[in-house]
């Protein structure tokens, strides 16, 4: 889990080694884990939000027009939201090299 | 105006955690701490202090309970002893790297096997590196005036560690002692209100108690070890504050009739009074015969107990712990190791009396200086002896 | 009846809160379940929260220093003593705000630890703060083991299934013991509120959670949570698998209000075992005789809590 965010000295540690910023583990991507994207079929797609209901990571929204957008920094590709879409609107596709 | 009253210790010692104003009190009964939890929910039943006492089932949860209060933004307060101070070990260490103040009192007591409700310094000198602040008293008047003092220099906002008050099961906290009770005036004046440097408050969200990688932990510790470090000096500077409104003055090693010492008796805690006594009968009989209390046992007082030790040549430590199979006892390893290769430095005898309950009498603390003296004059090597244990 | 729930009408799924308390970039496994059930928590519960947290996988993967997924108030202390850690802070708000030094406004407290945290390890800790009454909510995450150690069997592991400390062998099927009833043994402390839920039905879910935070006292939910990587089972399947749970008997939801059992979801027409079980690598050692005794048991549990929520 090496990460060069994590080089502080005994002098900057935060106090308490507590974490100061809500939510800053936005800043670390889990992308990079996977090894297969969704790719949602918007001909098929109904707009219910399963996938973005049961999406452990949070990496989907809903744009203006009301269609559920996969965050691919985050996606990490498990494909539960492919498996539980009720329209299988959802292809996951292996990702190139 | 401060009172002075015929009054139990562990009474006053409540009475002093009221005066404080402590907000949450998780506690659990132990012999012989019982007397202080009790007092302290009786007076909040009584409605004489705001607090929420919090019955639980074990001292594991008072400890718990202590961090998650101290983290939500109130003054915390438990009391413990022996095989409670033991259960709460796992999240002792916890706090203090996390720097949520607290104040402990512990009564001191054995460890079992075989069970003892009687006092030793076994109990806490296994917790000797937890990395809270930790300090002994010698007698009524200082369990409660250091009570007082660990709130201070607990939350002052440089500190922010937890804190320890060690007092001797029975021989302290079950005597009756005249004690100066002080007034609230006083003691708002000493004590302000508890402001934390960080809070739970969704307001204001933070994380508390993350995972240490290998690349922070080190980090981590160290910057509390610096502020162990760092802390001594607020815990000087509260005690002298502390005499200047309540006109009466702590440091942290005390010496007792050193001048001219040929030897020096070190102890920790109640056998500092026979100690005292039993310096004065042996000055009485012609002898160069010293004390040095330690009062401050965490951060170390190293420079201080130097000075204090000045130029005597032979020191009879007297350790209220028996560390199987270990070199000597703990305070005595302290003390070798702050002298270690220090040129003219004294010849460190280590005894270990008063276990489990049992008296250290002036005769014994006689007994202890004749034998350093007389290996004082054999070289070099370097006693270490169960004092008044019977071989057969 | 509690005076709480009446105000409160429930999540619909077009009225679901946006609301993340949790962040991406946590370091959960795909296709956690666990996790997936703390998303679905946290989003019950909004920001006026503030989560004590168990040592285990959702503590190891939302706070490796320096990142936190966490976006309201959260403390980890150790193992086994998030509902100690919760009384105090409760126990911290009241006197504080008693005495004028916070807002009077309720916040939630929430303890949160996994099945070894809770049924095992943490269950005296759980079982006195309970007994205390203090207001706030205990969730189990319930993966069936120690999964942040590596796998090892705890008492809600369910029988037959293979874990690092129940392996199956020449002489040995497996975990040996019938899941520990967690669920009951909080009922046992007469506290207000209990329930069983699953991320598969997420607004039973959801509002489950919602109402043991609104109810005054203490409040318990044990949440089902599939673990691809500790029970072999493919990360795409975790909501299938907790649909089948339910839909097998395995795992009924039900809520206990006041002592007064009520099953969420009435099964009349279970599917067999087996299809809950296949797929799952941790049961695939099974022969036909442990399978038909699975299959016995889950009936006889399944009218049991039929029994208790028929007594009036
Ligand atoms: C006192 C103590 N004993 C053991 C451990 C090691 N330990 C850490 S997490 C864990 C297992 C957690 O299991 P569970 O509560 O089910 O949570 P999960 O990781 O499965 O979500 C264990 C055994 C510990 N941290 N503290
Ligand atoms: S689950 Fe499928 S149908 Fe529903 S919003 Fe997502 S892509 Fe569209
Ligand atoms: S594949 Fe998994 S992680 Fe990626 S969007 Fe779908 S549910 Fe989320
Ligand atoms: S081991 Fe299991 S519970 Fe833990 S993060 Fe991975 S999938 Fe989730
Ligand atoms: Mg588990």
């Amino acid at each position: 889990m090496a990460n060069s965010d994590a080089i502080v000295g005994w002098k900057t540690i935060t106090f308490g080694c507590h974490i100061l910023e809500p939510g800053n583990a936005a800043n670390f991507r889990t992308g990079d884990w996977r090894s297969q994207r969704p790719v949602v079929d918007k001909e098929k797609c109904i707009k219910c939000g399963m996938c973005w209901v049961f999406c452990p990571d949070m990496a989907y929204s809903q744009d203006e027009d009301g269609y559920f957008v996969v965050n691919l920094e985050y996606c990490k590709g498990c494909g539960i939201c492919a498996h539980e879409c009720p329209k299988d609107a959802i292809t996951m596709v292996p990702e190139e090299g | 105006m401060s009172k002075r009253v015929g009054i139990e210790v562990s009474i006053a010692i409540s009475e002093a955690v009221g005066l404080a104003k402590a907000e949450v009190i998780p506690a659990y009964p132990i012999t012989p701490q019982t007397h202080i939890v009790e007092h302290l929910s009786e007076m909040v039943a009584n409605g004489e202090l705001d607090a929420e006492f919090v019955p639980v089932e074990s001292e594991h949860a008072a400890m718990s309970c202590c961090c998650g209060a101290v983290a939500a933004g109130a003054r915390v307060f438990s009391s413990t002893s022996s095989q409670g101070l033991s259960l709460m070990s796992e999240i002792l260490y916890i706090p203090s790297t996390m720097r949520l103040p607290m104040v402990v009192v512990v009564a001191n007591r054995a460890l079992s096997a075989p069970i003892s409700i009687w006092n030793d310094h076994q109990d806490i000198m296994i917790q000797r590196d937890i990395g809270w602040i930790q300090t002994f008293a010698e007698n009524g008047q200082e369990a409660v005036d250091l009570t007082l003092h660990a709130f201070r220099v607990s939350e002052d906002r440089n500190v922010s560690l937890p804190m320890m008050v060690n007092i001797d099961g029975f021989t302290l906290s079950h005597v009756i002692e005249p004690i100066e009770l002080p007034d609230q005036e006083e003691v708002d004046k000493y004590l302000p209100p508890f402001k934390p440097r960080y809070k739970m408050d969704p307001r204001r969200p933070i994380s508390m108690g993350p995972v240490g990688i290998p690349e922070v932990y080190t980090e981590a510790k160290v910057a509390h070890d610096m502020a162990m470090k760092k802390a001594k000096r607020y815990i000087l500077k509260a005690w002298n504050e502390f005499a200047e409104i309540f006109g009466r003055k702590y440091d942290p090693v005390a010496s007792y009739r050193t001048e001219d010492a040929e030897v020096l008796l070190v102890t920790m805690g109640s056998i500092s009074e026979t100690a005292m006594t039993a310096v004065d009968t042996m000055r009485d009989a012609g002898q160069k015969v010293g004390l040095l209390k330690i009062r401050l046992w965490r951060p170390f007082p190293g420079q201080e107990f130097r000075k204090a030790v000045g130029k005597t040549k032979v020191l009879a430590v007297i350790d209220r712990c028996l560390p199987p199979g270990a070199l000597c006892g703990p305070v005595g390893a302290e003390l070798r190791s702050l002298f270690y290769k220090i040129p003219g430095s004294p010849k460190i005898f280590s005894f270990v009396a008063g276990l489990g309950g049992r008296d250290v009498t002036v005769e014994r603390f006689e007994e202890i200086v004749d034998k350093a003296r007389a290996y004082a004059k054999k070289r070099p090597r370097e006693l270490y002896e169960v004092i008044g244990v019977r071989e057969k | 009846m509690i005076p709480e729930f009446e105000k409160f009408k429930g999540f619909k799924a077009k009225n679901l809160p946006k609301e993340e308390p949790l962040s991406s970039g946590h370091r959960a496994c795909q296709g956690c379940g666990e996790v997936l059930a703390l998303r679905m928590v946290m989003k019950a519960l909004g920001k006026d929260v503030i989560v004590c947290n168990a040592t285990g996988c959702m503590e190891i993967i939302t706070s490796p220093y320096p990142h936190t997924a966490w976006k309201v108030p959260w403390i980890h202390i150790a193992f086994e003593n998030s509902a100690s850690v919760a009384s105090g802070v409760e126990a911290a708000r009241k006197v504080l705000a008693r005495k004028g030094k916070i807002p009077k406004k309720h916040v939630d407290i929430l303890a949160v630890g996994g099945d070894g945290a809770t049924g095992d390890i943490g269950l005296q800790f759980i079982s006195g703060a309970m007994e205390r009454g203090h207001d706030f909510l205990y969730v189990c995450l319930d993966n069936e083991a120690y999964m942040n150690t590596g796998v090892q069997r705890s008492g809600c592991t369910p029988y037959g299934a293979m874990t690092t400390t129940s392996p199956p062998g020449k002489k040995s099927f497996g975990q040996v013991t019938w899941k520990k009833n967690v669920p009951a043994i909080m009922v046992a402390h007469n506290i207000p509120y209990v329930a069983t839920a699953s991320p598969a039905y997420f607004l039973d879910l959801m509002n489950k959670v919602k109402k043991a935070a609104l109810v005054k006292g203490p409040a318990y939910v044990h949440i089902y949570s599939p673990c691809p990587t500790g029970w072999g089972s493919a990360g795409e399947r975790s909501i299938e698998i907790s649909r089948l749970a339910v839909e097998t008997k395995v795992f009924p939801l039900y809520e206990v209000i006041e002592g007064r059992y009520i099953i969420s979801r009435k099964i009349t027409k279970p599917k067999p075992v087996t299809e809950y079980l296949k797929g799952q690598r941790r049961f695939r050692h099974l022969d036909e005789d442990h399978i038909e005794y699975i299959q016995r048991r889950v009936d006889a549990e399944y009218e049991k809590l039929l029994r208790l929520s028929e007594m009036a």
